[in-house]
């Protein structure tokens, strides 16, 4: 049996009569990344947060790191990372405050962390800055910061939420050099983008519109399935015929 | 006359002692379609904070329809329209208020000048009445383009307007862009997205507050130093370790399912060395060709220099 990290059977949301994720099916494989796709209001917030155990999906079934979304939304959240442009680190806490700070929220015993942080902060060339407030850092320092630090439990996979938006064009594959390294290490990428290059990074990507998946693949087979060049051109392709606003 | 000219602007904040906009110098033409484009944290938005008049400079000058940004405060006002990056409408107020009340503030009114918003009021006029903060993103980014409009500006001031917007809502708001220009209005545009440089008639590559080169898109490429190739194999993680790792190789950078590669010595010969290499290396399936470069490689390159 193949060993997959998150598994979604016609998972579904409704929100009132609006359907905000509509019957989305999908397995992720361990140490895959999975690129997941799709235009502004298509559903993906809402499939991720249900993925992270954080809201109850209506009908459908799915499991991540082997636990039930419904049932067992604790362990999902102690077993997974996250990480978002938009929330990541306490500005006013130095780097080393914020790597003890998750650190000891997801329960790592004091001197695993310690050695942890260390050699964390070696990797990405940080030792200098330890004592320095994240607030202080380039967008680059604190996107990979966040990056290392959701991952530092080792979770069996790791949500990034258009994790390079911004940044600019050096760090943006730094940032993927890192997410080869967990992937390699065996942890599972979920990851969305607004950079059709970024899809092309990913080992099978998905792409959402109006609540439902419409297409599902690797970046060569879905450029092959729509007849296009690039993964721009298959995203416009699909994404133009969406009838939902995004909110 | 240039419409906007920047010379030595300089801002710092606080007690920061690297400059947030460090001299910079550029101008735009009447009519223009300009974009500075550059990663976040470059010094995009307060220097359209400084040409809006919202910011003081601490150092050089500059003027917005031939008046200066200090003396003349007030009458660049009347003159540019602005939309923040962050949405900044009245959420409370519903559609067609949040437009009376741009329009009434500059003395006018929305049937005055119709004709320039109207291609984009179609769009969210079927919710007039809805309130602002009920409003889709694409639909809220409308509306603000509306109310930076109704008073007809010279220059039109848009702060990063596709942040987080997806491709396909990108692509109709640099449509509407283009409209906007054809009726004669002067626009500045910021954005982290390097594929939109090629949308405008010249751009301003910035970073870390510094610009790096003002230019046309055509001519920032044309200008590449180094010939660039596109290179791939069935195991792309591994080719880029493995070319990082060779000898010839300048820079090598991920673009898509290719990496961009430029060589130390391109001579006749690079290219056949290379592939050699990377079969001896286990690589199969190897393509290799030589490529026009894109802005982003352009943006890349400079940085590396700067």
């Amino acid at each position: 049996m193949i060993p997959y990290v998150i598994k979604a059977d016609k998972l579904t949301k409704q929100f009132g009569d609006f359907v905000a994720t509509n019957q989305i099916s999908f397995e992720v494989s361990k140490g895959e990344i999975f690129g997941f796709l799709g235009a502004n209001g298509a559903g993906k917030t809402t499939a991720m947060r249900m993925l992270c155990g954080l809201l109850t999906p209506t009908s459908g079934a799915a499991t991540v790191a082997g636990f039930d979304v419904y049932k067992q939304t604790e362990q999902i959240k102690r077993n997974i990372g996250y990480m978002s442009q938009k929330f990541s680190l306490y500005e006013d806490l130095t780097v080393l405050e914020n790597i003890r700070f998750y650190g000891g929220i997801y329960g790592l015993p004091a001197r695993e962390l310690k050695a942890e942080s260390e050699s964390l902060l070696e990797k990405l060339g940080l030792q200098e800055q330890s004592k320095k407030l994240v607030g202080s850092l380039p967008l680059g320092w604190k996107q990979k910061l966040s990056f290392s630090v959701a991952i530092l439990h080792r979770p069996q996979v790791v949500f990034l939420d258009e994790p390079t938006g911004g940044v600019d064009p050096v760090v943006r594959r730094q940032f993927w050099d890192l997410i080869y390294d967990a992937a390699e290490n065996g942890i599972t990428i979920f990851v969305t983008t607004h950079y059709m290059d970024e899809a092309e990074y990913c080992n099978r990507v998905s792409i959402m519109v109006d609540g439902c998946i419409e297409a599902l693949d690797t970046p060569g087979g879905l450029k092959t399935q729509f007849k296009a060049a690039t993964m721009d051109e298959v995203f416009y392709q699909l994404a133009r015929g969406a009838k939902r606003q995004a909110d | 006359m240039a419409t906007v000219e920047l010379h030595g602007l300089m801002k710092h904040y606080g007690k920061d002692k690297i400059p947030a906009v460090k001299d910079v110098s550029f101008s735009v033409k009447e009519g223009e379609l300009f974009g500075l484009i550059g990663p976040d944290g470059a010094g995009k938005s307060s220097i359209f904070r400084m040409l809006t008049t919202l910011l003081l400079p601490d150092g050089g000058n500059a003027t917005v329809a031939g008046y200066d940004i200090v003396k003349d405060y007030k009458a660049i006002r009347n003159r540019v329209g602005y939309m923040p990056g962050k949405f900044s409408l009245y959420q409370d107020l519903s559609v067609e208020e949040n437009l009376n009340f741009f329009a009434t503030l500059f003395n006018t009114t929305i049937q005055q000048n119709y004709e320039l918003i109207k291609d984009i009021y179609v769009q969210i006029e079927p919710f007039k009445n809805r309130r602002a903060g009920k409003l889709s993103g694409g639909m809220k980014q409308k509306l603000a383009l509306c109310c930076a409009l109704i008073h007809k500006p010279e220059v039109l001031f848009l702060d990063e307007p596709t942040t987080g917007v997806d491709a396909v809502s990108r692509k109709e708001f640099w449509e509407m862009l283009k409209r906007l220009k054809q009726q004669g209005i002067t626009i500045l545009v910021s954005t982290p997205y390097m594929d939109e440089a090629t949308l405008c008639d010249r751009i301003a590559l910035i970073q870390n507050g510094e610009i790096l080169t003002v230019d046309t898109p055509e001519q920032i490429v044309r200008n590449y130093p180094f010939p660039l190739y596109a290179i791939r194999s069935e195991r792309i993680t591994h080719l880029l370790r493995h070319l990082k790792a060779y000898e010839n190789t300048r820079s090598c950078f991920a673009f898509g399912e290719y990496l961009h590669l430029t060589f130390k010595q391109p001579h006749e010969k690079a290219v056949a060395s290379v592939t050699d290499y990377l079969t001896h290396e286990g690589h199969t399936g190897l393509e290799c060709r030589q490529i026009n470069p894109t802005v982003e490689d352009c943006f890349i390159q400079l940085m590396k220099t700067a």
